[in-house]
This record gives C-alpha cells, sequence and structure tokens, in this order.
C-alpha cells in the first residue's frame, strides 16, 4: 500500500449466496446502508444487458433489475456464484447440474474456469466483484464519497482458494480488502456489541447454501473462537429443491407433462415451493396450486408434519458438525451459555426444535437469540469489524476477534499420507516451521505438495498449491536444509517462505496454487478503473443523482392520468407540484446533493399517491391471473438462488 | 513482560532509531511495534522453562498481548509494521496453542531440552502400531487378543451382523484401556513436579521417564482410536 488511508470510511460487506449486503458502523450501532431502491438486500444476481446498437461492449447490471432479467434473457444471466468460487473445473461439474449457465467450451482443468454469460466470458471473482462494485456503490451513494476499503465476511470453512477468491474478487472491484471475517464470527460481534456479557456461545448459521457453527468464548470484549465446523453445500437450496423434484415428479406421473421443458413454469414452481416452505414456518400447512400448460391443475397440500418429515434428512446433516464442534472445543452442551440462530433457513421451526434439541435448551431454561433478523446480523457484524480495523471509534476498541482455521494444514509424505504441519481450530494467524532436505545427489529442486483437510490421504484432501523450491545449491544428497515456513494470516490464507540453511541462501518458490489467478491475472481483470478518480466520482454521482430525478419527474409527469390523482385534495396536489418545480430547477445545476434533496422532497410528497396507486394496482393484478402472467410477477419477491434450476429426477 | 529476546545486545529501533538494551515487541522509547526475534515459547510468555503452568494467568497475559500486536490494530499501519504485527502474532499464538495444551507443552518442553521424541504422524503411526517390537512389553497379550477383536468386529460389520458380546468385550477393553491412558497422565504429572523442582541430575532422569510415557501414551491413545473407530463405524 502505497499511502495510507486514514480517513475514508471502511464497509462491511456480506457476500451472499443468494443476497449481498453493505453496512457501516453509524455512531454506535452498525446499520445497513440501502440501495437506490431503497432495499438493504441486493440479490447476489449479475446480468448481461444486449450488445449495444451502436456496438462495444455490453453493460453489466446487479441485483434486482439483474434478477427481472432472468426471464427474458436467462443466457445472460448468473446468480449463485458463491457456489463456484475458488473451485476447480471437475468439483463444480455436479454442481452445474443445477444451474441454467455453461462452463465457457475452452476451460481446461487446471484453470480457473470460466462462465459463458452471452458473448462473453467470466471467471467466478470476475463476476463477485461485480456485486461487490455494486456495494461499493451504494456505500459511495450513501455517504456521497468515494469507498476503497471493505471487510468482506466468508463461510468459516471456507478453504483456502475460496478465500483467496474471494480477496481477488474485492481487489478487482476497486476494494482493498482490510480482513475477510467468517460468517459465525461476524454475527457473535453484531450479537456481542452491546453486552458486556462473558460465557461460551455457539452461533448456528444455516444459510441459503451454507452451513456453519462456530463455538466462541466471550471475556473482556475478547471473541476467542475455539472450533468451528460446517458444510460449504448445505443450506435452504437443498430444502427448495428436495420439494422443487417432488412436485416436478409428481406432475410428471399424475398428469404426463414434463415441466422441464418449461423453464418459466420450472421457475413459478420453484416460486411456489420456496412459498411452501416460508409459509410453513407459521402455518400449519402450505398449499400447491399450480396451472400446467396442458390446462390441468397441480394441486397439493403439504401438511407442516410432512414437511418436517421430507427435510429431516437435510437438517441432520447439520448435527455431524455441531457434536465435532463441541468436541473440537472440547465441552459439552450443558457448557454453551447462548445459542446464537443466524441464516434465512433459521426461520424454520423443524430447524429452532433441532438447536434445542442439540444444546439442550429448554430443558436448561433457554432460548436462542433470534433478536436481530438473521438475513442482516452477518453484514452487521461485518461493519463492527470495520470499525475495529479502521480503529477509529471508542464503541469497538476493545473488541477483538480471535480466529482459527477450520481446516488442517498438511503436507504430503511418502506414501502419500499427509503430515499435519498446522491443526485445524488454531488461532489465526498461525505459523509451521518444517525442514526439508535433497533425495538425489546434486539435487537442486525440491517439490512440495500442499494440502488441507482431515484425511490420512493427500489424495483425499484439498489440494492447495505445490510448491517448487529452486535454486538450492548442489550439494551430497540429505545435505541441504531448507527452512519452508507456513504461515496462516489473519484472512486464513497461506503465506509460505523459505531458506536454505546451510548456504544461508534464500530458495526461491514457484506458488502454483492448485486452483486460483496469478496476481497479473488479477490485475487485468480489474474493472474499470473510474471509480477511484476523485473527479469521475462526482461526475458519476451528478449522474446517478440526475437519473433518479428524471425518474421521478417523469413519473409526476404522468400522475394527473391516473385515477388516482383524482382522489388527491387541491392541497396535495399544490404540494406535489410545488416539489416538481424545485426538482426541475435544481436540476438544471451541477449540485448533486441539491438534486439528491429535491428528488427526496418530491419523493415524500408524493407518498400517498404512490399507496393509492398501489392499492389500485394491486386489485387488478388479483383478477385472472394466468401462467405467464404469475412468472412475470417472479422478479421482485423470489428469493431463492436458483430461480432457473432444472430439478434432477432421480 | 512484553521480553521476547533474551539478549545483550542493543537494537536500534526502527522508527525512532533509539537503541534500547530491553529487547520488547514494542520500542520504549516510540511504542511502535517491533519485529520478533527467535525466541521459544516460554520467552514470549516470559516464564521459566517448566512442565506446570498457571493456566488462567496464561490466558490472561495472552489476551492481553493478543490486544496490542493482533493485525487487527495494524490494519492501516505501514506495510513493514503489519508485517511485523503478524509474524508477533503468529508466534504468540503458537506459543499459546503450544503451551496450553499439557500434552503438546510436554512435547515441546522435552524437545527444547534435547529428548527425542516420536513422530507425530498419521500415516506412521497406523503402521508402527502393526509392529510388535513397538508394543509395551506388559501389553504384548492384551493388545494381541484386542487385535483379534477388532479383526472379528470389522468381518462381523462387513457382513452386516451383530454381535453383541464382541461388542461388550470391545467396549469393557475400551474402558481398561483409557484407565491406562488415565495412569499415565498421572504418571506425566509427577514427573513435571520431579523435573520443575529437581537438579540437572534428577532433570535428566525425569526427561527419560517422560519420553517413555509419551510413548506409551501414544501407543495406548491409537489403541483407542482404533477400538472407537471400530464401534463406531
Amino acid at each position: 500500500m502505497a499511502e495510507l488511508n486514514l480517513t475514508g470510511r471502511v464497509v462491511g460487506i456480506d457476500l451472499g449466496t443468494t443476497n449481498s449486503l453493505v453496512a457501516y458502523m453509524q455512531g454506535e450501532a452498525p446499520v445497513v446502508i440501502p440501495g437506490a431502491d431503497g432495499l438493504n438486500l441486493v440479490p447476489s444476481v449479475v446480468a448481461l444487458d444486449p450488445v449495444p446498437a451502436e456496438g462495444g461492449r455490453p453493460t453489466v447490471t446487479v441485483g434486482n433489475t439483474a434478477r427481472r432479467a432472468l426471464i427474458e434473457t436467462p443466457e445472460r444471466v448468473i446468480y449463485s456464484v458463491k457456489r463456484l468460487m475458488g473451485r476447480g473445473l471437475h468439483e463444480i461439474q455436479d454442481e452445474l447440474k443445477l444451474f441454467p449457465f455453461r462452463i465457457a467450451e475452452d476451460v481446461e482443468e487446471g484453470e480457473v474456469p470460466r462462465i459463458q454469460l452471452g458473448e462473453l466470458k467470466f471467471t467466478p471473482p470476475e463476476i463477485s466483484a461485480y456485486i461487490l462494485r455494486q456495494l461499493k456503490r451504494n456505500a459511495e451513494r450513501f455517504f456521497g464519497a468515494p469507498v476503497t476499503q471493505a471487510v468482506i465476511t466468508v463461510p468459516a470453512y471456507f478453504n483456502d482458494a475460496q478465500r483467496q477468491a474471494t480477496k481477488d474478487a474485492g481487489r478487482m472491484a476497486g476494494l482493498e480488502v482490510l480482513r475477510l471475517v467468517n460468517e459465525p464470527t461476524a454475527a457473535a460481534l453484531a450479537y456481542g456489541l452491546d453486552r458486556a456479557k462473558e460465557g461460551t456461545i455457539a452461533v448456528y448459521d444455516l444459510g441459503g447454501g451454507t452451513f456453519d457453527i462456530s463455538i466462541l468464548k466471550l471475556r473482556d470484549g475478547i471473541f476467542e473462537v475455539q472450533s468451528t465446523n460446517g458444510d460449504t453445500h448445505l443450506g435452504g437450496d437443498d430444502i427448495d429443491n428436495l420439494l422443487l423434484a417432488i412436485a416436478l415428479d409428481e406432475i410428471y406421473s399424475e398428469h404426463g407433462v414434463d415441466l422441464r421443458a418449461h423453464p418459466g413454469a420450472v421457475q413459478a414452481l420453484r416460486k411456489a415451493a420456496i412459498d411452501a416452505k416460508i409459509a410453513l414456518s407459521t402455518e400449519q400447512a402450505a398449499r400447491f396450486d399450480i396451472e400446467l400448460p396442458n390446462g390441468d391443475r397441480y394441486q397439493r397440500e403439504i401438511p407442516r408434519e410432512v414437511f418436517e418429515i421430507m427435510i429431516e434428512p437435510v437438517l441432520n446433516r447439520t448435527v455431524g458438525p455441531c457434536k465435532q464442534a463441541l468436541t473440537d472445543a472440547g465441552i459439552t452442551p450443558e457448557q454453551i451459555d447462548e445459542v446464537v440462530l443466524v441464516g434465512g433457513s433459521t426461520r424454520i421451526p423443524a430447524v429452532r426444535q433441532l438447536v434445542d434439541d442439540l444444546f439442550h435448551l429448554s430443558a436448561r431454561s433457554k432460548r436462542p437469540h433470534i433478536e436481530l433478523n438473521p438475513d442482516e446480523v452477518v453484514a452487521l457484524g461485518a461493519a463492527v469489524q470495520a470499525d475495529i480495523l479502521a480503529g477509529a471509534s471508542k464503541s469497538t476498541e476493545e473488541l477483538l476477534l480471535l480466529d482459527v482455521t477450520p481446516l488442517s494444514l498438511g503436507i504430503e509424505a511418502l506414501g502419500g499420507t499427509v503430515a499435519r504441519i498446522i491443526q485445524r481450530n488454531s488461532t489465526i494467524p498461525a505459523s509451521a516451521t518444517e525442514h526439508f532436505t535433497t533425495g538425489v545427489e546434486g539435487q537442486t529442486n525440491v517439490a512440495i505438495h500442499v494440502v488441507q483437510g482431515e484425511r490420512e490421504m493427500a489424495a483425499d484432501c484439498r489440494s492447495l498449491a505445490r510448491f517448487d523450491l529452486r535454486g538450492i545449491p548442489p550439494m551430497s544428497a540429505g545435505l541441504p536444509r531448507i527452512e519452508v515456513k507456513f504461515l496462516i494470516d489473519a484472512d486464513g490464507i497461506l503465506k509460505v517462505t523459505a531458506r536454505e540453511q546451510r548456504s544461508g541462501q534464500a530458495a526461491k518458490i514457484e506458488v502454483k496454487p492448485t486452483y486460483g489467478l496469478t496476481d497479473d491475472q488479477v490485475e487485468s481483470m480489474i474493472l474499470d478503473s473510474f471509480d477511484h478518480a476523485e473527479e469521475d466520482f462526482a461526475k458519476r454521482l451528478l449522474i446517478e443523482a440526475r437519473n433518479e430525478a428524471e425518474t421521478i419527474l417523469s413519473a409526476v409527469e404522468r400522475a394527473p392520468r391516473s385515477p388516482a390523482w383524482a382522489v388527491l385534495t387541491g392541497e396535495e396536489q399544490a404540494a406535489i407540484a410545488a416539489a416538481r418545480d424545485r426538482l426541475q430547477a435544481v436540476n438544471l445545476g451541477e449540485d448533486a446533493k441539491a438534486i439528491r434533496d429535491a428528488t427526496l422532497a418530491l419523493d415524500q410528497a408524493t407518498r400517498r399517491f404512490a399507496e393509492l396507486m398501489m392499492e389500485a394496482a394491486v386489485s387488478t393484478a388479483i383478477r385472472g391471473k394466468t401462467m405467464d402472467a404469475a412468472d412475470e410477477d417472479l422478479g421482485e419477491a423470489v428469493t431463492a438462488p436458483h430461480p432457473m434450476a432444472r430439478a434432477e429426477f432421480k | 513482560m512484553l521480553k521476547v529476546i533474551d539478549t545483550a545486545v542493543p537494537i536500534a529501533c526502527w522508527s525512532c532509531s533509539v537503541a534500547h538494551n530491553d529487547s520488547t515487541l514494542f520500542c520504549p522509547h516510540c511504542s511502535k511495534i517491533q519485529p520478533a526475534a527467535a525466541g521459544d515459547f516460554f520467552q514470549v510468555f516470559s516464564l521459566d522453562r517448566g512442565f506446570q503452568i498457571d493456566l488462567a494467568a496464561l490466558e490472561t497475559e495472552f489476551h492481553r498481548m493478543s490486544r496490542k500486536l493482533h493485525p487487527d490494530r495494524f490494519a492501516r499501519a505501514t506495510e513493514q509494521e503489519r508485517e511485523w504485527s503478524l509474524a508477533d502474532t503468529a508466534l504468540l499464538n503458537d506459543a499459546y496453542r503450544t503451551l496450553k495444551d499439557p500434552l503438546h507443552r510436554t512435547e515441546y518442553l522435552l524437545k527444547l531440552e534435547g529428548a527425542e521424541i516420536g513422530e507425530e504422524h498419521a500415516g506412521k503411526d497406523r503402521k508402527n502400531q502393526q509392529d510388535p517390537s513397538r508394543v509395551p512389553a506388559d501389553l504384548l497379550e492384551e493388545v494381541f487378543e484386542l487385535n483379534m477383536q477388532l479383526e472379528e468386529m470389522r468381518m462381523a460389520r462387513k457382513m452386516g451382523e451383530e454381535d453383541p458380546a464382541l461388542q461388550a468385550d470391545l467396549e469393557q477393553a475400551r474402558k481398561k484401556f483409557e484407565g491406562l491412558l488415565a495412569t499415565v497422565d498421572e504418571d506425566l504429572r509427577a514427573q513435571w513436579q520431579v523435573w520443575d523442582a529437581g537438579d540437572t541430575t534428577a532433570r535428566q532422569a525425569a526427561q527419560k521417564t517422560m519420553v517413555a510415557l509419551l510413548d506409551r501414551r501414544r501407543y495406548l491413545s491409537n489403541l483407542v482410536r482404533d477400538v472407537t473407530e471400530t464401534l463406531g463405524a
């Protein structure tokens, strides 16, 4: 870092599988920063607009607008990219069966896979970078100042490659990633902020695509993680897929219709499955009632009991990691003082019951913590950590997070076995020093294979990197003594240095990550640089402010034609006209803030009118809905990560 | 309490250039973080070498030093300071992790004192377990019997058969070996006291005993692990 950035804000980002959020510390409490649409959640969806008529590169959109494009141009949209981060080609083959998008044809094994999006190809970190850039812009719009530093959260069980890929994405988005924080730990921070508590807490985090369990000890503001475990492929998606597969199966056997041939219908069914899942958290039964393309209706009632039996195998997959985490922390369930629930899937009553049983909560007259919105708590915690790193605030100066590495680090030894050098659940930063020598006279190279995982054979672990120690002075076999230092930094990412001790020469290391981008590749993928320049920043703010002003002005222009307009009083109509005139006046100037303030004022003045419009729209929508219309409605409300997924028949 | 390096050579602070004899992780003059020099884990905590440790005091000191050294405190410092903070904290964490665990602490201190300790290596252990010369003499017969039962159990499991009698035998055996493990731990603790209080001759003898006890312990805990794995499969 060439110059120090001591004044800029550090934001906290939850880069989620389904939704992403950005938050910051407002005084003593973390708050989520809404986007231009006023919403806190930015769907983790990226779409490529059509190629402009005049040529050139098509623009990229993110969030709700991108999600709407899913219906018209599914081949130009990507979602749930977090599942592909830091993974190799053969690792994502199975995963891809659930996605409508595909890998570029020229990708070779060992390369970072690129995804074909329309006529362009993107690596997963690039896609994530677009999401991060959107969050960065939302924050800049909110502060009216550039944002260049961030804390980003990752699942605690993410391995080295997945973490590195996330950091790469930050760099591409023009963000200096000051720290990667584990999601459950972040949630604990959000909860621990206003309680000067001591004790042992368990964070059970069941999100859209990943599951994490972390056990932490709190003492004097120090959050010391004792153990962590999880499954990076377990979440609400699995429940949606289950419901969807059953429905598709029944529709095929009872009505002879294979819905998979109708992507729009699959999407409608998926939405119905998600709605049913959500409804079953509060109702005793949910109903499917879907019109099929052949005119039949698929009607099905799912009682909660049946639903709970159906999802039991999915939920039970969280039990093993929880027990292992307890064992690794060396404690019994009774020693857990508090349990924190994180992630949308923890709204399911059966999940809460499972957690209650696991940690003997009711038996001890305890309840899990659910006070903070489970969709937002991770971002809020990231904002707390961002504030700690900025070191600028009284409210967090006593807090410190001591996290652990989730997986053991080892090197491949003779016979393909693993020699473990850093055990899982070691507090990070952690290091280990190993000595290597040569086996052949005059040998100048030693190859080292680093793996991550708990299995005894290297082939069963995750290959992290192959290091080639080169430039060893030629000596008799066994004489050189090469000291290699492995260091896992505070982000959970491995760094390696080596030295030949007899000659005192620093051996050269060539690090070949098994899956990952090189520095040069990341450099070449940095998104357009205009984010950095101050002048361009001001220009962009002005353009954005004008766009927002134009949008509301044209809506107000059309207002008198709406029947709702007549319902307004003369005073209300006059107030709107005055606010409109004011906005039109400042919109001619160059003052972005004045334009935004006037836009906000006009928005306020038209609030009642908007409500009247909304009521009218709803009553129209209720009449005579068709399958196609239902499809189009999906845009706003779908929160599933795989809206277009084809379910697999087993 | 932050004293880490044991050296009489004055070192000039990289930041304020003031030389100080009292080598610390923070310059006594300008309070800037300093690179950690090579020292053992006891020195990190300014402790004398010894097998018995006040764990509560160790934790308090670990937290106190973490607050000062952790990379979170240097997120916006110069690259050099961030690097030292990372290295210093890694050393602090490595030291704490090793010293707080009685077994790791014992092995570490024995190695520091020049004792040769058997390698901890999963793959190797599995093979050594089969090697009769590695079996503690007093356990030869029981280990032979246990290995037979384990083999039988694995076969039964493979065939999908239940064998409650065998299961009970194995559980009985596990209890017995766990009891033996507890005895080893007691013996180790006794040797800690001998070493910590003794002179050079007493220490030499205690070290030798502890190395043998650790060998036996490793063997027993592998046996218990095998039984647990077979029963749990």
